[in-house]
């Protein structure tokens, strides 16, 4: 396994937003996490790479382990855990940089006096991987939010892989995108799989059931159904996960 | 809360129904039409028939939109898809009830080769089948389904008999008797299949209520799973 919760739970103050979740993610899998609005979904997402510690007055139970160590381990670095686990957010963030120095940004701050001819190398493969290169390779230097919207969120993507993570988490990463760019990005995940694992929150049911190979269904902080995307969503065995699905759920 | 795709799935319901009412009358008549050697219930079978494919290509297109327009997921998804392979099946059987009268209206005017004894009997079982099956779609009965898994071989014994039959006391015996014969050994392969059809539509049924697979899995239904 590659990810494992045991018994998380997470509070926000005195709100339980994770109960008992217990997981089990494999690795070079998509696995999706679906949900309503408010079921833990996203919270869920963020403990892998501890985004959540940013918000005060968090407190979790439980393990997680990822290649076997807890990282929920007050001793755990915080920079490497985010290095070895990197996120993609709904609305694509470039920084105000050129697409060159978006990409380079992690490797300069993990990798000091790295070499010039290096970071060249970085930047090619890492734009190999995501697709973009052919279409950007004479553009390094533009300013990367003069980028589409698809493009920017590909560069996102880039920018994680360029520090060659293992897990990639992606948190609704085609809300923005129409339905041609959304399926340029899910042929991508695809691809990427092959090196990474990955974890994607989606509201998009119809999303998760074409990309994912994994789904998890959360209800109000339970992690309620786990299983093979196709029984999922063909021969969900619980009733709410049933319901949600069809939309009968509310 | 009902959902819009509520209202279209009964109609879909709706639809599969009719279609199960037609091939079951069709089945009816033609069965009638041979113990009676009625020639106009069977061209009456005959004449239905274009209704019924009508119907089927109405059920399958509703089928295709519903999936085209809601991307139906879990049971939705189960009663949909079911509900186009049954209505092929229905469509099926109703063609073997137009291939029994087409061999009614040949052996209608010809002396009876014999009494006609065990495809009645082979009949009333094709016809029980037909009607537990789509009861077991309507209502979503895995007993009642199973009930048609469990009767097929009862079909295929009777269609043994009757082959048998045929062929030792008959075609053998007196090779003037062949083309009679074979009108009623075609009529018994008819009648089995009807009953396989069914057999397929009862697969269907427990996959859509427990979507269990059972078709090329007859353990399964021996283990009482």
């Amino acid at each position: 396994m590659k990810i494992t919760t045991k018994n998380l739970n997470l509070w926000y103050g005195t709100f339980h937003a994770l109960k008992n979740v217990n997981s089990n993610i494999e690795p070079n899998r998509i696995t999706a996490i679906i949900g309503p609005s408010g079921c833990g979904k996203s919270t869920l997402l963020r403990v892998f790479n501890r985004m959540n510690d940013l918000i005060e007055g968090v407190r979790t139970g439980g393990e997680v382990l990822i290649d076997d160590r807890n990282i929920l381990d007050p001793a755990t670095d915080l920079v490497a855990l985010r290095k070895k686990v990197g996120m993609v957010f709904q609305r694509p963030n470039p920084f105000p940089l050129s697409v060159y120095e978006n990409i380079v940004f992690g490797e300069k701050i993990h990798a000091d006096g790295i070499t010039r001819d290096r970071l060249d190398e970085i930047v090619e493969r890492s734009l190999r991987d995501v697709l973009l290169w052919d279409e950007l390779k004479d553009r390094l230097n533009e300013p990367a939010l003069r980028l589409s919207l698809e493009q920017k969120q590909r560069l996102c993507i880039a920018r994680l892989i360029a520090v060659k993570p293992d897990v990639l988490l992606m948190d609704e990463p085609c809300s923005t995108l129409d339905p041609q760019a959304t399926a340029r990005v899910e042929e991508l995940m695809r691809e990427l799989k092959n090196k990474y694992t990955i974890i994607i929150v989606t509201h998009n049911m119809q999303q998760a059931a074409r990309v994912s190979d994994d789904t998890g269904f959360m209800l109000l902080g339970e992690l309620i159904e786990f299983g093979k995307t196709e029984n999922i969503f063909t021969a969900p065995y619980d009733k709410r996960t049933e319901d949600y699905i069809t939309g009968r759920y509310g | 809360m009902e959902r819009h795709v509520d209202q279209e799935l009964k109609e879909l319901n709706k639809d599969i129904l009719k279609m199960g009412a037609l091939a079951e009358e069709a089945i009816y008549k033609s069965v009638e039409a041979l113990k009676n050697r009625d020639k106009n219930m069977a061209k009456s079978v005959i004449d239905n028939d274009a209704n019924i494919d009508k119907l089927e290509l109405v059920v399958d297109e509703r089928c295709i939109d519903l999936i085209a327009r809601y991307q139906p997921m879990a049971k939705d998804l189960r009663f949909i898809t079911t509900g186009m392979k049954i209505n092929a099946e229905l469509e099926r059987i109703a063609d073997i009830a137009v291939d029994i009268a087409q061999r009614t209206l040949e052996i209608a005017d010809k002396p009876l080769l014999k009494p006609l004894i065990d495809i009645p009997r082979l009949a009333a079982v094709a016809q029980n089948m037909v009607k537990m099956s789509i009861d077991s779609f309507v209502k979503g009965d895995i007993a009642l389904a199973k009930k048609v898994l469990l009767s097929d071989s009862e079909a295929d014994q009777l269609r043994n008999i009757i082959q048998k039959e045929l062929i030792e006391d008959y075609m053998v015996k007196d090779g003037t008797t062949a083309p009679r014969a074979v009108q009623l050994l075609l009529i018994a392969r008819f009648l089995e299949r009807i009953c396989d059809h069914t057999t397929n539509i009862a697969e269907d049924v427990i996959y859509m209520v427990q979507a269990e697979v059972i078709r090329h899995h007859p353990e399964k239904l021996k283990n009482g799973k």
